[in-house]
């Protein structure tokens, strides 16, 4: 079974719980809300009646009654947190780790290789329709001849964008998440085993189109670079706060189409930078060209320190 | 719905750990959240739920303590309450914010038996 996206070896299992999580959810923005407590006191959830989620207590814990048999709601088992009462045959055991350690640890390996070998690892998020792939086939076409450079594509299916980038003349592998909405650290270590990666490289990693889930997913990268076209809203930053959040560069794309859309510019980048102070910021037209050059330079001077680390490094 | 993917790391966790203790079953995960995290705790609930079937944790009740959003403003020095990411500090009205609690997702404790 794939661990990170849940797809078992009963893949109609997996889709049937994608279908019912889909329902649920649709259920719960209809009967939950958040409500501001009285100032000073923490926010707390709860379920409108019908709607049986889960709810909050004052003292901040969240947990779900059962049901019976006959469909009434079960006796809450909530009990203070100090002073729990567990029965003699029960032991609390410490755990006290992050939810993502092992996902972090193999991206920690990720980086460590891209350390030692002097390559630097892009991960490039964005919503799907943002023009990622595009961008992408374009970067390769116009840096393969001033340095090694691989491709990482994800999607649910297809390897159409793989297709593109090897079509550009460059090697590209292509993982297919299934029912997956992100890439991880372990699916990016399978493929590098897949690809020639050398010294001294550009590594560019197209995560899923999905402006939520990635943001959760350390990968090993140097950066995450989130794209945002004009034809989307400009308030993005603001909706999707922890992609924006997430990411060190931002770029404008498709800013050719500028004079049709209604997109603002300056407001785009300083939402952005609410959520992600000080933010860097690159306006471009895949199309066109424009901007492109410093696109290009940002990830020339990135393999440029990625070789001078691996050079530091090995001669100490 | 990266939620499943994070249930599944926390049953592989707490399976892990049950099994050290020579436990036979888990009655109760406890898991800390942060508001300004990555998570939304009903949809971890139902993938848990979904998750945990066949393992030792598929009676478990799943706690989730919340912790509150808190950030550290550059400009006036102050500490203050964070509800939401992209909100401005509420002594100076500067968004340069610095997170310095609230963005965590750990396992805390189980109970087994």
């Amino acid at each position: 079974m794939c661990v990170t996206c849940g797809c078992s070896n009963d893949e109609a299992a997996a889709h049937g719980l994608q279908e019912e999580h889909a329902a649920r959810q649709d259920q719960e923005a209809r009967g939950s809300a958040l409500h501001a407590a009285a100032s000073g006191m923490p926010a707390y959830r709860h379920a409108h009646p019908g709607a049986n989620n889960g709810h909050w207590h004052a003292d901040g814990t969240w947990h779900r009654h059962g049901h019976d048999a006959a469909g009434t709601v079960g006796t809450s088992l909530a009990l203070p947190v100090a002073g729990r009462a567990v029965s003699e045959a029960s032991r609390t055991l410490r755990i006290e780790r992050d939810i993502l350690a092992k996902n972090d640890a193999i991206a920690s390996l990720n980086r460590r290789r891209f350390a030692e070998q002097g390559i630097f690892a892009v991960n490039l998020v964005s919503s799907p329709g943002s023009g990622k792939t595009s961008l992408l086939v374009a970067t390769a076409k116009a840096l393969k001849h001033d340095m090694p450079l691989a491709v990482i594509e994800g999607d649910q299916q297809s390897s159409l964008d793989a297709d593109r980038v090897r079509a550009a003349g460059v090697d590209a592998v292509q993982i297919n998440t299934a029912k997956g909405c992100h890439l991880d650290a372990q699916m990016v270590a399978d493929a590098l085993r897949e690809l020639q990666v050398v010294d001294d490289s550009l590594l560019l990693i197209e995560n899923v189109g999905n402006l939520v889930c990635p943001a959760a997913f350390d990968l090993g990268e140097a950066h995450k670079v989130v794209i945002l076209s004009v034809t989307e809203g400009d308030d993005k930053p603001l909706k999707y706060p922890d992609m924006f959040h997430a990411a060190d560069l931002v770029i404008i794309n498709k800013m050719d189409l500028l004079p049709h859309v209604d997109f603002d510019v300056t407001a785009a980048i300083d939402y952005a930078r609410r959520v992600r102070p000080g933010v860097e910021a690159m306006l471009l037209s895949t199309r066109t060209g424009k901007g492109f050059d410093a696109w290009l330079a940002w990830l020339q001077r990135g393999v440029a320190d990625a070789t001078a680390l691996r050079m530091q490094t090995e001669h100490t | 719905m990266h939620e499943l993917a994070l249930a599944q790391s926390v049953i592989a966790l707490v399976e892990t750990t049950a099994r050290r203790h020579a436990a036979r079953c888990v009655t109760r995960v406890r898991l800390e959240i942060g508001a300004l995290s990555h998570v939304s705790p009903a949809a971890l609930q139902f993938c848990f739920d979904a998750a945990a079937r066949g393992t030792l944790a598929e009676r478990a009740r799943l706690d989730i303590l919340a912790t509150p959003g808190e950030g550290w403003c550059m400009p006036c020095g102050a500490t203050v309450k964070i509800a939401n990411r992209g909100e401005p500090c509420p002594a100076c009205g500067s968004y340069q914010l610095t997170v310095v609690r609230g963005d965590e997702m750990a396992v805390k404790d189980i109970d087994v038996s």
